[in-house]
């Protein structure tokens, strides 16, 4: 659906030497169950300047190629977590990644985080990813009287979680995970990573509860220290580092 | 720009008749043993933790255990020429080679057993297969640690 106004665009530029557009190739893994059981490949050839983002260039394939090239995104600054994806083989936010990072001189695949159902283009099925969130409990658990003031905390204790408190439950790393991708009752990093968040939250009391869900067999026990979630996160979190925190903390009850 | 719709079904508009529309459309790929709210909760015992534990420890025996096993046998007093029935026969005399030799064959068995587990686990999605790889795995592991610890302790040098 190539536009030939796009075209006049193009030989404006060429009048400037140094216009800082490129052309970059998205090849994007494209999947509509409406139309065909099987997914499929499609370049996209886009005239952008390197120093925009892959999102920019999703927008531009949307709005100006193909109207039906489907994908999330709400903040479109790495603040809600909705446009994870495989970007070159690795799971990024389109909203974070630079053209200009990723070596735009060779086509640029961008596909759907695995592990996870395709339900069109880019989309997944989020369900399976936030039950594991859900079940590992992700909120306060308090006993006793509420108090009449905020719950005070010293800012050693803060600084305790304060890691894990920043994830934005993108699933990166959760998707990105081996072990995930085989066996989807596996808890996953992200699941994980917020049970942390509580675990080690002095204010917390539901620890115990939380330590004994993810001592299961689909718990932390699954993980197999292969740092793709730590590699993943977009949030710079240190998932394995808490993960195998977790773990520790689970030993250390016991002896 | 432009862009490059190949002419194959995947993309839409097709020209010919697709088997799928948004009435019927195509099944989509579920990943392998989805967790869904139904999912089991825990079993509330220690065994992972305590497998989890045993991989590292018997590790780091094994590393003794298998490194001095292979130097013993391979490397040292003219390698692999000189083993044969005397050989083993002479080590097997002393209690400290049974020893070894049995921790060497319990731990890297039930080392090798839980390693295995862990693949299947990864590995095999429907329930069945999971369970019958698992027994036909601890049929073996039995057998295997059972013989080897029958033929350590009832080895007979003067059997002809
Ligand atoms: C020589 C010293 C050895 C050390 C230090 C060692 C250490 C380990 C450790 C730490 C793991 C757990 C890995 C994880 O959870 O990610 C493991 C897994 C495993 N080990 Fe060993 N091991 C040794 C010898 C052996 C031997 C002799 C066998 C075979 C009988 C064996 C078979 C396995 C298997 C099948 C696994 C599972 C693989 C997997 O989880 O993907 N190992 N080993
Ligand atoms: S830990 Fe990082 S990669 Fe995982 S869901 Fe949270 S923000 Fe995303
Ligand atoms: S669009 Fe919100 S994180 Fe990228």
């Amino acid at each position: 659906m190539a536009t030939p106004t796009l075209e006049k665009t193009g030989n404006a530029e060429a009048g400037f030497a140094d216009t800082p557009y490129i052309t970059a190739t998205f090849r994007i893994r494209r999947f509509n169950p409406e139309v065909s059981d099987e997914a499929q490949w499609q370049d996209f050839q886009i005239s952008i300047d390197p120093k925009e983002r892959v999102l920019d260039a999703l927008h531009k394939i949307k709005w100006e190629l193909d109207g039906t090239l489907t994908f999330r995104r709400s903040c479109a600054h790495g603040i809600c977590g909705s446009d994870a994806m495989r970007i070159n083989g690795k799971n990024r936010l389109a909203c974070k990644t630079l053209i200009k990072d990723i070596n735009p001189e060779k086509p640029i695949l961008v596909e759907a985080i695995k592990g996870l159902t395709v339900l069109k283009d880019l989309v997944v099925d989020m369900d399976p990813f936030f039950q594991a969130y859900r079940d590992v409990m992700p909120f306060l658990v308090t006993k006793g009287n509420e108090p009449t003031r905020e719950r005070l905390q010293s800012p050693e204790d803060r600084e305790r979680f304060d890691d894990t408190t920043k994830c934005i439950l993108c699933a990166a790393c959760t998707s990105s995970c081996p072990v995930f991708w085989n066996d989807g009752q596996y808890f996953g990093p992200a699941a994980i990573v917020n049970a942390h968040r509580f675990i080690f939250d002095s204010r917390d009391e539901g620890g115990e509860q939380r330590l004994e869900i993810l001592n299961d067999r689909d718990g932390v026990w699954r993980c197999r220290t292969t740092f793709n979630c730590t590699d993943a996160c977009p949030r710079g979190i240190e998932v394995t580092k808490a993960i195998q925190e977790v773990k520790r903390a689970l030993i250390t009850r016991r002896f | 720009m432009s862009a490059e719709t190949s002419s194959s079904s995947a993309i839409g508009d097709v020209e010919g008749v697709s088997l799928f529309d948004v009435d019927h459309p195509a099944p989509v790929i579920e990943p392998p043993r989805k967790r869904t709210d139904k999912t089991p909760k825990g079993s509330r015992t220690n065994f992972e933790m305590y497998a989890w534990l045993f991989m590292r420890l018997s590790g780091i025996v094994l590393v003794v255990l298998v490194i001095g096993h292979l130097l013993i046998q391979l490397v040292l007093d003219g390698g692999v020429s000189k083993i044969g029935f005397a050989f083993v026969a002479g080590r097997w005399a002393s209690p400290f080679w049974q020893v070894w030799d049995l921790a060497m064959l319990w731990l890297a068995m039930l080392h090798g057993a839980n390693g295995l587990r862990t693949v299947i686990n990864d590995y095999a999605e429907r329930d069945n297969t999971r369970f019958w790889l698992k027994m036909l795995l601890y049929t073996a592991t039995v057998f295997t640690v059972l013989l080897g610890t029958l033929v350590i302790f009832t080895f007979d040098p003067n059997i002809r």
